[in-house]
């Protein structure tokens, strides 16, 4: 990660969006930050943990996003300013809260919120568009345009927040917050934080943070004020700005990552002086005076935003409102098929849309090389399905669960959830994973099918659950598993580390976002502590994992929980040695006259193993086996030989 | 405003190959290295569920004046560093034109699709001949192997980075990769900048 504390006033450094957000922060003088992680927002919080100590503030890995959000608010009520960044599905935990701190106000510092949404769903299980929320629970909103305005936006965002007296909302997208560009830096505060809590027992003053006994509707009311004001300051915002001739043939009203994908699209079709671009910064509420003098510029207008058509939606509103003699442009976007209503846009989408919409003949390149590369890729390039990694404990606990699945003879599957085990839908996991949605959602469905018993329902029922999301969302699912007496075995991945979004640690690992020891909530202290049976196992000893499962299955008992324990991979191997040098004996190994239907190569699939062609017999790549000697145990020739390479810690 | 010369306005040059090769590490040191001699750069880069074993790529736009987007359109790239054979020709598929530049570490990486037998890799001397028929100009740098002889693979990235920065299609210099790569691996730096100069020679020869 890049030093987002550089104390180098006018000097332009390389950020990737959420380290332009988290020096935006500080340079806003923030003392509280709390997030949970979540591709793309991670870096954020991650970042500003880095630089905590030295920079006097306090940074914390929260257990989920709604504590995060609440204790960035008891931050701001005592006087700090505090930022809370999730990914756009942390936005839903906390909504509840937010739906309640919208109505009391904020403290007298300033209190902002960073979603980064994740179109194309690249590293999530859904593409929501977190911008409806905003709108939904009268937020401000503000997305950047590009890394500089990731900077000066959230700076900027604290002081309006206090202004307005309500938290304010920045949206960010993958294609901000990780990629990379120039950000400027500013000046960084010197003052020191004080924080108090200012009581008031005056009925006629009431305390601003509770929801009593000033009515809802009133505050409501209040509320809408604030909103007002937020909309007069952004008529004036230098984020909205319009950039192309006068009087244009179209008019591109876009957003975020979507301005630049629109400036390299009408770059490529040479149109700068035909094609305008009308750059939204404060999305919400909608600054309509300078929407509509700009309206009327062109008699063809062009959203480009991705997922929802939240500006475009907007816009037409207002323009249904306009005087009925007023002249209205033709409206192109979602609404007329031009744009997406899905995915993520790129330049290319963009050029597309335009020139259906001007008709206008755009080629990419030379056409005979594009028949050639297209025909030659389409034939010689190999897919990569997403799999595990070298060395993964998920590839053993599921080599487990898939025979001891089998071995049970009952039909039984697997709940899923959200984590780098989610490839267990897959061929990664062997395809054992049957439902995934949500952070806990797995054990909570899990819920419901071990009360089917009344039904004739016999199959049994495992619910797998990453370490830092059984902390996050599963521990009520438990709960309710062991008070209703619900028939499900929890499986906890335990990897020592929150590993897909990039190992942050958690409560279960004894170590805080700021680098201190801390208690480790135990998971099967937890765990027993509720009542469930509790068995702790090490998922490469593959024979005690399937047996273990296996009594666990047979038990008619209550609650069971099964604790599958080993560091993740990436991160054992930062801190060890590679345990085994393993190789295939070519002797031993048999190829396909095996009768194993080569288990290791094409059942086991791990990265380290391959096929080699030419001799037809499996065979270790030296520069992707993680040593970790799984593979040994899967082949039932005992041709794969692992030898101990080093245990020594480095 | 930076006083060496691009070779085009904006240059795309994109890092490619498969995840956990360290196709960001080397991507922000050569953006690195451009923002310190006063380019604006943006990144793009395909991460996160990709981390291990997905095809993986990095998009470059180096201007001395515009901040671009994050993706290069199609058909656009000027310079594609490949850290895998195959993934190279996967990025010529939608990138590459008549005048690209190619770099190229001849290793493959097999995907579990080949392991298992549902995809064939293509045969590697063909392969290589494809990338070269569609670039305009291709150097072959046995990153990896170089690399091992130098004690471990993951030299292969100074390795490239070095055959990248003296192919001269850069307005880089050793002088300006060597404090970014001191900062990147302060604790293998004297091994990396011995692989750093490696790459130097191996384009040059």
């Amino acid at each position: 990660m890049a030093n987002i504390e550089i104390d180098a006033p006018g000097t332009s450094q390389l950020f990737i969006g959420n380290e332009a957000i988290a020096r935006g922060a500080l340079e806003a003088g923030i003392g509280f930050a709390a997030a949970y992680p979540g591709t793309p927002s991670s870096e954020i919080l991650g970042s500003l943990a880095q630089v905590a100590k030295k920079m006097g503030i306090y940074a914390e890995w929260s257990i989920n996003e709604m504590v995060a959000m609440e204790a960035a608010a008891g931050a701001s009520y005592a006087g700090i300013r505090a930022l809370a960044p999730m990914k756009q599905n942390g936005v839903n935990v906390v909504s509840d809260f937010l739906s309640n701190l919208v109505m009391t106000g904020i403290g007298k510092a300033g209190l902002v919120l960073v979603s980064c949404d994740d179109p194309s769903a690249i590293s999530s299980s859904n593409e929501q568009d977190t911008r409806p929320v905003a709108k939904w629970l009268d937020i401000p909103l503000v997305e950047p345009g590009d890394f500089q305005e990731a900077k000066d936006m959230t700076k900027w965002l604290f002081e309006l927040a206090e202004e307005l007296g309500t938290i304010c909302m920045l949206r960010s997208v993958t294609r901000i917050a990780h990629a990379r560009g120039n950000v400027k830096l500013g000046e960084l505060p010197t003052k020191k934080h004080k924080a108090r809590f200012e009581q008031t027992h005056d009925l006629k003053n009431v305390m601003p943070t509770t929801l009593i006994p000033v009515p809802s509707p009133f505050r409501h009311f209040l509320l809408h004020m604030k909103l007002n004001k937020a909309r007069d300051k952004f008529e004036s915002s230098p984020f909205n700005k319009y950039a192309g001739p006068e009087k244009p043939e179209l008019l591109i009203i876009t957003s975020g990552s979507c301005w630049l994908y629109s400036q390299d699209a009408i770059d490529a079709l040479k149109m700068r002086d035909k094609v305008g671009i009308l750059k939204l910064g404060t999305l919400w509420p909608l600054p309509e005076k300078f929407v509509i003098e700009h309206l009327n510029k062109s008699n063809k207008v062009l959203f480009v935003e991705e997922i929802d058509p939240f500006i475009e939606r907007a816009i037409m509103e207002l323009a249904g409102n306009l005087p009925s003699d007023a002249v209205r442009p033709a409206f192109y976007g979602k609404r007329s098929g031009h744009i997406n209503a899905f995915g993520e846009l790129n330049p290319d989408l963009v050029i597309k849309a335009v020139s259906s919409i001007l008709g206008i003949e755009y080629q990419a390149r030379d056409v005979d090389y594009s028949n050639k590369v297209e025909s030659i890729v389409k034939s010689n390039v190999p897919e990569r399905t997403m799999t595990f990694c070298a060395g993964c404990p998920h590839r053993a606990t599921f080599w487990s669960i898939k025979n001891a699945l089998k071995l049970d003879g009952r039909d039984g599957f697997v709940t899923g959830d959200i984590g780098c085990y989610s490839m267990a839908i897959g061929p990664a996991g062997f395809f054992q994973v049957r439902t995934m949605h949500c952070m806990g959602g797995g054990a909570g469905v899990a819920n419901g099918l071990g009360k089917l018993g009344q039904f004739g329902f016999d199959q049994p029922v495992i619910a797998v659950v990453g370490d830092s999301t059984f902390y996050h969302a599963t521990i009520p699912a438990l709960i309710n598993g062991i008070y209703n007496r619900s028939k499900f075995i929890l499986v906890i991945l335990d990897n020592n580390a929150t590993a897909m979004t990039g190992f942050q640690p958690h409560p279960g690992t004894g170590m805080t976002a700021m680098g201190e020891p801390t208690e480790v909530v135990s998971m099967e202290g937890l765990c027993r502590a509720l009542g469930a049976q509790v068995k702790v196992c090490d998922p490469f000893d593959l024979k005690a994992s399937t047996d273990t499962l296996l009594k666990m299955m047979a038990d008619d008992g209550g609650a069971k929980v099964v604790i599958m324990r080993r560091s993740c991979e990436l991160v054992r191997a930062k801190k060890e040695k590679t345990p085994y040098k393993v190789r295939v004996d070519a002797n031993k190994c048999i190829g396909e006259s095996c009768g194993c239907d080569r288990l290791c190569t094409r059942i086991f699939l791990c990265p380290g193993l391959v096929w080699d062609k030419k001799t037809g017999k499996s065979k270790i790549d030296e520069v992707v086996c993680s040593g970790c000697g799984v593979c040994a145990d899967v082949c039932p020739q005992g041709a794969i030989v692992r030898e101990a390479a080093c245990l020594i810690s480095s | 405003m930076p006083n060496k010369q691009l070779m085009k306005d904006p240059l795309n040059l994109i890092i490619t190959g498969v995840g956990g090769q360290g196709n960001v590490m080397i991507s922000l040191i050569i953006g690195n290295a451009f923002v310190r001699d006063g380019y604006l750069v943006t990144i793009g880069e395909t991460y996160g569920a990709s981390q291990r074993g997905g095809p993986v790529m990095s998009h470059l736009r180096i201007s001395k004046n515009t901040q671009y987007s994050p993706f290069i359109p199609n058909g656009s790239a000027d310079i594609i560093l490949g850290m895998e054979p195959v993934e190279t020709l996967r990025m010529l598929g939608k990138y590459g034109n008549p005048n690209v530049i190619t770099i190229i570490n001849p290793r493959p990486i097999y995907s579990i699709d080949v392991t298992v037998g549902q995809a064939q890799y293509p045969e590697l001397e063909k392969l290589i001949q494809t990338i070269k028929e569609l670039s305009a100009k291709t150097w072959l740098i046995n990153a990896t192997e170089e690399a091992q002889k130098m004690g471990s693979h993951m030299f292969a990235n100074a390795i490239l980075i070095g055959a990248l920065i003296g192919s001269g299609v850069l307005p880089l210099t050793r002088k300006s990769i060597e404090p970014v790569l001191r900062e990147t691996f302060p604790k293998e730096i004297e091994t990396n900048l011995a692989a750093l100069d490696k790459g130097i020679k191996l384009v040059k020869s």
